[in-house]
């Protein structure tokens, strides 16, 4: 289920003195099944863009088609939408509201209009798939780690069986381990089921770490759509913009700088150790 | 006696049920000393639970200790008398940048500490100026700051504190809501307060590389204190690390996985330069 965005424009407050081009003729494919990361500075467009992909927000001007349908159009289930396209926020357990964590879970089922039985089937699976265990069902979800908490909030989006999944900064406020565990879980959850992942982070290490794609957002538009490799070798354009490359890279150009004959297109620890290992392995 | 000095601190937190009845008790902070000087920068590390905030909130009297001291500036926090001294003296930056301000216009809420301290009008004024032109905002004082980034928010955050004119200033993960050009510009605005005014600085952060810049580490577990040494010292330790939920900088990491690789790298490498140098050595 491909979604399509086709010179998606968002103003905010139009015809007003205040209006605020935040999307400014934003053309883009979601194709199934890709990990994108979607990286930009603070008001670069960001939250605005993934609000569109559900039908949060609407495009002042442009469409946004849904395997192939416009979401905008006559008879279109917007219900329906969001439940394909799951969409965490930052800071997701500020949205968990039940006495405990499996009825949390629940609730967007439930509401879906399944059966008991089949809301908890999901929930169960849901949580299972979050790495959340069993022991931790019944407490309350205020009792959980940050970490913990975020995950059950992570399983109340899952538990709606989203084809595509946009989380925004999900990694926010963890600790290291924290942030691995999740991200790991995530990545893991994407290899089990297929599921398209948009991955809304600051983080260039961790978007490096993950992603097939990466979307650089600036002032409402599109500045790089391409590899992970091809995005951070332009860290230049990139930090001029508020942003960089993950510290790897930089080490890399320390080095070239100093006679290594070491490669420019690496992003991870991983690469930067092959590309060291076979430089002396050369000599 | 330094402008901190915590012995035997202990901090627990109280359970309770709805109608008031103890349910359990949680050791947040479990015997724990500290001894910081005047113009040090301390960083203080750990995994979300390990007790590191709850520690910074006996620094500037927020919280009294269940057990044991926390001096500041030589008064004991327990001391009713000495809270707003200690107040003056330490002051503190919180995590996210819209809790903190409440100014409609940028030099106003920077004027708020300086006011409610009585301090005489003219000098409000310069004390507004110098604190905003020391973090690099004097160019928006007369911004509104809903206006501003989260980088610039902190910054006035931060500003607004040393308008006090504290000598110690504890940062409670300062920029974990910001993104990396936020991020460098609290950082560098830090420093600057360490190097140029000799200001006590007291990062908690989960950011590996901020804190390479750290006089001392202090490495918290479960309310312990688990680690502490230089930043070399203690990133020397990759695998306690691990166990303890933490990281290193991703140059750090590197350089000991080329050390289990069988490349003679040195530990707790902290910069590009240093392990570009080590890599040299190995180059002979």
């Amino acid at each position: 289920m491909p979604i399509i965005l086709d010179k998606v424009s968002h103003i905010y407050g139009e015809d007003t003195a205040m209006a605020v081009r935040a999307l400014d003729n934003i053309s883009l494919v979601i194709p199934d099944g890709q990990f994108i990361g979607l990286i930009g500075h603070t008001g670069s467009g960001k939250s605005t863009l993934v609000q569109h992909l559900n039908g949060l927000m609407k495009a002042t001007s442009g469409a946004v088609y849904f395997n192939g349908e416009d979401i905008d159009s006559e008879g279109f289930d917007k219900k329906k939408l969001r439940s394909k396209v799951g969409l965490v926020f930052q800071y997701p357990e500020h949205q968990l509201f039940e006495t405990d964590v499996f009825s949390d879970v629940c609730f967007g089922p439930k509401n879906l209009g399944l059966t008991k039985k089949e809301a908890e089937l999901r929930a169960y699976a849901a949580l299972k798939l979050v790495g959340l265990e069993d022991a931790y069902f019944y407490q309350s979800p205020f009792d959980l780690s940050g970490g913990q908490k975020r995950r059950v909030a992570i399983a109340g989006v899952l538990a709606m069986k989203p084809e595509v999944l946009v989380l925004d900064e999900p990694t926010a406020g963890l600790d290291p381990k924290g942030r691995d565990e999740i991200l790991d879980q995530i990545a893991a959850l994407k290899r089990e089921t297929g599921i398209t992942v948009l991955l809304v982070s600051h983080s260039m290490e961790d978007v490096a770490k993950y992603v097939d794609r990466i979307i650089v957002m600036n002032k409402g538009r599109v500045m790089y759509d391409d590899e992970p490799r091809e995005v951070f070798k332009q860290y230049h354009e990139l930090e001029a913009v508020g942003l960089a490359a993950p510290q790897v890279t930089y080490i890399m150009k320390e080095l070239r700088e100093h006679g290594y004959d070491v490669g420019d297109e690496v992003t991870t620890i991983e690469e930067a150790k092959q590309e060291i290992l076979a430089y002396f392995r050369e000599r | 006696m330094g402008i901190i000095k915590v012995r035997d601190l202990v901090y627990e937190y109280i359970r309770r049920d709805e109608e008031g009845n103890v349910e359990g008790i949680t050791t947040a902070v479990d015997d724990v000393d500290l001894d910081i000087e005047q113009g040090d920068f301390v960083a203080v590390l750990g995994h979300n639970g390990s007790g590191k905030s709850t520690l910074a909130k006996h620094l500037n009297a927020i919280l009294y200790p269940s057990e044991g001291t926390v001096w500041v500036d030589g008064k004991d926090t327990k001391e009713e008398k000495y809270v707003w001294d200690i107040r003056q003296t330490a002051g503190m930056v919180f995590q996210n940048p819209d809790n903190q301000i409440i100014g409609q216009i940028v030099e106003e809420d920077v004027g708020f500490g300086p006011e409610n301290m009585g301090v005489p009008t003219k000098e409000i004024w310069e004390r507004v100026e110098e604190s905003l032109k020391a973090v690099g905002m004097y160019q928006f004082r007369k911004f509104s700051p809903n206006k501003l980034s989260g980088g610039q928010k902190q910054r006035v955050s931060i500003a607004g504190v040393i308008a006090m004119h504290p000598k110690c200033i504890v940062l409670d993960e300062p920029t974990a809501m910001l993104d990396p050009k936020g991020r460098k510009e609290v950082l560098r605005a830090v420093r600057a307060l360490n190097d140029v005014e000799h200001i006590t600085v007291i990062l908690i952060t989960h950011y590996m590389e901020e804190v390479i810049y750290a006089d001392k580490v202090y490495v918290m577990d479960q309310g312990k204190v688990a680690i502490q040494g230089t930043p070399r010292e203690v990133f020397s330790e990759v695998e306690k690390l691990k166990e303890l939920r933490l990281d290193v900088p991703q140059v750090t990491l590197l350089a000991y996985e080329l050390a289990k690789e069988g490349l003679r790298m040195p530990k707790g490498v902290l910069t590009n330069r240093e392990f570009r140098e080590a890599l040299d050595q190995c180059r002979r």
